[in-house]
C-alpha cells in the first residue's frame, strides 16, 4: 500500500498543470479568445491525453485511472476550457464494446445527467444531453440500445450551439427524434458490470476535476485576501476571513484522500466495489466544491459577484461536475441502498 | 499508487485477523462507557504482546520498524472485527523520540509502547487552555530533583497512571514560550491528588484533575533540554492532532458499521433524513480512512513536524461529529427518553472533539497563518 504519485505520476502531475496553466484562461475575457482555445485543445490532443483510456493492445487501456485523474485534476485547477473528460469516457466505452472510439465521440446522458441514455427505438424519444463534446464541429454521441441481457452501443448525432452553466465546457442538448445509428465494429454487448466500470470513471474524473476547481480557486481566494485592504490592513488578517478559508482548505484536501481511491479502483477492484469507491469520493468532493467556491465568492465581496470576476467560472464549472454522474445527494442515497438494503424504498 | 497490499503486507493482515478473531475483547464504544476504559490497558497489552502494537517504531524501543502504512491495516481490520482501536499514544512516543536524550528514551519507551508502564499527559490547566504557554505549573530545582506545584486538568486516565508527561514552568524571567521544560513525572508519590471530572455523556474515568503540591521528579528525567518545553509539547500535539498517529479511523469505521446493522435490521423504521446521515458518516469515515492512508504513505518519504496535523484534526473532528450526529438521528426519540441511550452517549462524547487537542479554532488560525500564509492581524 503506498499511496504516492510513482516517479511517472509526479512527472505527469508537473507537466498537465503547467500546461493549463500557461494555456488556460486567465481572466473571463479570454474565454473569448479563439485563439487561445485552439492552442489549448492542440496542447491537450498533442500530449496524447485523449487517448489515455483507448486500447492499450490487450483490451485494457493505454493507461490507468490514476494518469487521467491527475489531468483532469490538472484541468479543474485551471478551469481550462478543453474537452477532456467527454471524450476520454467515450473512448473508454468504445473500447470496452470492442469498437475504435469515433473520431470527436462525446456520451449523450439522460436527462438528469447521471447515466448514460439508453434508448430503445430506432430514435431518441425524450431530450438527451451530450456533456464536454470535443471542438465546435458536429460530432457523435454514444448511447446504449437494450439487447438481451446487456446493451449494445449506438450513436447519434450532435449538433446546434454549446449551451450549459459551465462557461468552460459544452453541454449539447439532442432534440427528441434524433435517429440512432450502429456503431461499427461494436463487437462486445456492454454487461452492467462494464458499465459500472465505466461509472467509475466517470465518477473518478468528475471528483477529480472538483479537486482541482477546489485548488485553483482557492489559491486565487487567498492571493485576493493577502492583497485587498479594508480598515487599513489586508482583509486575510481577520480571524472571520481566515477560518472560512482553512475550512476550504480542509475540505480539499480531504476530497484529494478521497479521489485517489477509485481513480485506482477503476481498473483494479471490482466494478461494484469500484464505484462505491467513486461514489464515496463524489459525495464528499461535490458538497466540498459548493462550498469551497461559495467562500470563494464571499471572500471576493461584490467584485465576487461580478461576471467579469473569475471566480464565479471556478463556480459554474463545479456545478456541471458536481452533477454529472450525480451529486453529493444521488451518491448518499445509492450508497443507502447498497449499504442498507433500501432497494425497495428508494426508486 | 496502489491500495493492494504487497505481499508483506498480506501476510500481516491474514495473521493479524486470525489473532483478532480469537482475541477481540467484545468492548463497548470507547466513548459510552467506562467499562472500556478500565479494560483499555488489557487490551493494550494484548495487542502488544501478539506483535501488533508499535508497528512503525524503532525495534530498539519494542517497536516493529515497519512503514507507518501497517498501521492503516491495523485499522482496517479493528475496525472490521468491531475491535476497540488502537492505544492511542504515538504523539507521546513521538514526543519522547523526537527530543528525549538517549538514556531516557531508553528507560521510558519500552514501558510507555508495551503498555507495562501507563501514562498521562500534563498540558492543559484551568487558566492555560488554548493559551497554553501561559501555563504557571512550576518545576522548581532542589538538589538533584525539581519540585512540582501547580494544577493539571483534562488529563486522560491520571488515575490509573504510572507516568506524567508533564509541562511545567522552569525559568520566570523569560518570555513564556522560553521558559517551560518537559519532564516524565512518576505518578505514584505523595504530593499528587486526583479529582475525577465526569463528561457530558456521563462518563467519569476518562479524564481527570491532578493537584501537584510538592511532587518531586528528578532531574534526569526532563524530556528535551531545560526551557525547551515549549518544543517538545508542538511536537506532541502536532502528531496528537493526526488520526493516522492515534489510530481513531478504526473507531469511526466501527460506529457507523453499527449504526448501518442497527438500520438494516429495520429498515422500514428510519426516515430519510436518518438514512442520509448515516450513509453521509460512512462517507466521511472512509474519506478518513483514505486520508490516513495518503498521509501515512507520504511518511515514507520522511516524517514531518509540520502544521499539517491541523488540517488532519478538523478533517477527523468533522468526521466526529457527522458520526456522533448520525447516531443521534438513528437513535431518535430514544435519546431524549433514556438518559442511558447509546446513541445519545455517541452524539454528546462527540462534541469534545472540536475542543480536545487544540480547539477547531486554534486549528483553522494555524492552517490560516502557516499554510495558507495570512497575515496576522
Amino acid at each position: 500500500m503506498d499511496t504516492r504519485d510513482t516517479p511517472e505520476q509526479a512527472e505527469l502531475r508537473r507537466t498537465a498543470r503547467q500546461l493549463a496553466r500557461q494555456r488556460g484562461p486567465r481572466a473571463v475575457a479570454d474565454l473569448e479568445d479563439e485563439k487561445r482555445t485552439r492552442r489549448l485543445a492542440e496542447a491537450v490532443r498533442d500530449a496524447g491525453w485523449l487517448e489515455l483510456r483507448d486500447d492499450g493492445g490487450n483490451g485494457g487501456p493505454l493507461a490507468s485511472g490514476v494518469e487521467a485523474a491527475i489531468i483532469a485534476e490538472a484541468l479543474g485547477e485551471a478551469v481550462a476550457d478543453v474537452s477532456f473528460a467527454g471524450p476520454i469516457l467515450a473512448a473508454d466505452l468504445a473500447r470496452r464494446a470492442g469498437s475504435r472510439p469515433i473520431d470527436a465521440a462525446g456520451v449523450a446522458f439522460a436527462a438528469d445527467l447521471i447515466d448514460i441514455a439508453v434508448v430503445s427505438g430506432p430514435a431518441t424519444a425524450e431530450p438527451l444531453y451530450a456533456v464536454d463534446c470535443a471542438g465546435q464541429a458536429a460530432g457523435a454521441a454514444y448511447v446504449l440500445v437494450p439487447e438481451g441481457a446487456g446493451y449494445r452501443l449506438a450513436q447519434v448525432a450532435v449538433g446546434g450551439a454549446s449551451d450549459g452553466a459551465d462557461l468552460t465546457r459544452a453541454i449539447r442538448r439532442l432534440a427528441v427524434g434524433t435517429p440512432l445509428r450502429p456503431v461499427a465494429g461494436s463487437s462486445r454487448l456492454l454487461t452492467r458490470a462494464d458499465l459500472d466500470a465505466w461509472a467509475t470513471l466517470g465518477l473518478a474524473l468528475t471528483s477529480a476535476d472538483l479537486v482541482g476547481v477546489m485548488r485553483g480557486v482557492l489559491d486565487l481566494t487567498v492571493a485576493y485576501a493577502r492583497e485587498r485592504r479594508q480598515y487599513g490592513v489586508p482583509i486575510g488578517s481577520f480571524q472571520a476571513m481566515q477560518h472560512l478559508l482553512a475550512e476550504a482548505r480542509c475540505l480539499m484536501e480531504g476530497a484529494s484522500s478521497a479521489v485517489l481511491h477509485p481513480a485506482w479502483a477503476v481498473d483494479e477492484l471490482a466494478p461494484d466495489a469500484a464505484r462505491s469507491a467513486g461514489r464515496v469520493a463524489k459525495a464528499y468532493s461535490a458538497r466540498a466544491a459548493r462550498a469551497v467556491c461559495e467562500t470563494a465568492v464571499q471572500v471576493h465581496g461584490g467584485m465576487g459577484n461580478t461576471w467579469d470576476c473569475i471566480v464565479h467560472v471556478y463556480l459554474r464549472r463545479a456545478l456541471l461536475s458536481a452533477r454529472w454522474f450525480g451529486d453529493d445527494g444521488e451518491q448518499l442515497r445509492q450508497l443507502q441502498r447498497a449499504r442498507l438494503g433500501m432497494a425497495h424504498e428508494l426508486s | 499508487m496502489n491500495f493492494r497490499d504487497s505481499p508483506e503486507e498480506a501476510a500481516f493482515r491474514t495473521r493479524l485477523r486470525a489473532w483478532i478473531a480469537a482475541n477481540n475483547p467484545g468492548l463497548p464504544v470507547s466513548s459510552t462507557d467506562d467499562e472500556y476504559w478500565a479494560r483499555q490497558a488489557e487490551w493494550h497489552t494484548a495487542l502488544y504482546d501478539a506483535g501488533f502494537f508499535g508497528l512503525s517504531w524503532p525495534s530498539r524501543f519494542g517497536g516493529h520498524d515497519l512503514p507507518a502504512v501497517f498501521d492503516v491495516i491495523l485499522d482496517e481490520e479493528l475496525a472490521a472485527a468491531g475491535a476497540p482501536p488502537r492505544p492511542s499514544l504515538g504523539y507521546l512516543v513521538q514526543g519522547i523520540a523526537t527530543h528525549a536524550r538517549d538514556a531516557v528514551k531508553d528507560r521510558f519507551l519500552p514501558g510507555l509502547i508495551s503498555g507495562r508502564e501507563r501514562w498521562c499527559q500534563g498540558f492543559s490547566e484551568p487558566d492555560a487552555g488554548s493559551d497554553l504557554a501561559s501555563l504557571r505549573t512550576t518545576a522548581t530545582l532542589d538538589g538533584d530533583e525539581y519540585v512540582i506545584s501547580g494544577h493539571k486538568i483534562w488529563t486522560s486516565y491520571s488515575d490509573v497512571a504510572d507516568w506524567c508527561f508533564l509541562l511545567a514552568r522552569t525559568d520566570a524571567s523569560v518570555p513564556k514560550h522560553k521558559g517551560l521544560s518537559a519532564f516524565a513525572v512518576p505518578m505514584q508519590q505523595p504530593g499528587i491528588e486526583q479529582r475525577p471530572l465526569r463528561m457530558i455523556n456521563g462518563i467519569t474515568t476518562e479524564f481527570g484533575q491532578v493537584l501537584f503540591d510538592g511532587a518531586r521528579v528528578r532531574a534526569e528525567n526532563m524530556i528535551g533540554e531545560p526551557g525547551e518545553g515549549w518544543r517538545v509539547a508542538m511536537t506532541i500535539v502536532s502528531h496528537e492532532r493526526e488520526p493516522g498517529e492515534i489510530g481513531y479511523v478504526a473507531r469511526y469505521a466501527k460506529l457507523v458499521k453499527d449504526l448501518e446493522q442497527a438500520v438494516r435490521r429495520n429498515p422500514a423504521g428510519f426516515g430519510s433524513e436518518a438514512l442520509e446521515s448515516v450513509a453521509w458518516a460512512y462517507v466521511q469515515a472512509e474519506m478518513l480512512r483514505l486520508h490516513v492512508c495518503r498521509r501515512l504513505s507520504e511518511r515514507l518519504d520522511g516524517l514531518d513536524h509540520g502544521p499539517g496535523g491541523s488540517i488532519d484534526k478538523l478533517l477527523m473532528t468533522w468526521v466526529e461529529q457527522s458520526v456522533g450526529s448520525a447516531a443521534l438521528c438513528v437513535a431518535g426519540s430514544r435519546a431524549v427518553a433514556e438518559a442511558d441511550d447509546v446513541g445519545l452517549k455517541i452524539y454528546l462524547y462527540s462534541r469534545a472533539q472540536s475542543v480536545m487537542g487544540g480547539t477547531s479554532q486554534i486549528q483553522k488560525n494555524i492552517i490560516a497563518t502557516r499554510i495558507l500564509g495570512l497575515p496576522t492581524a
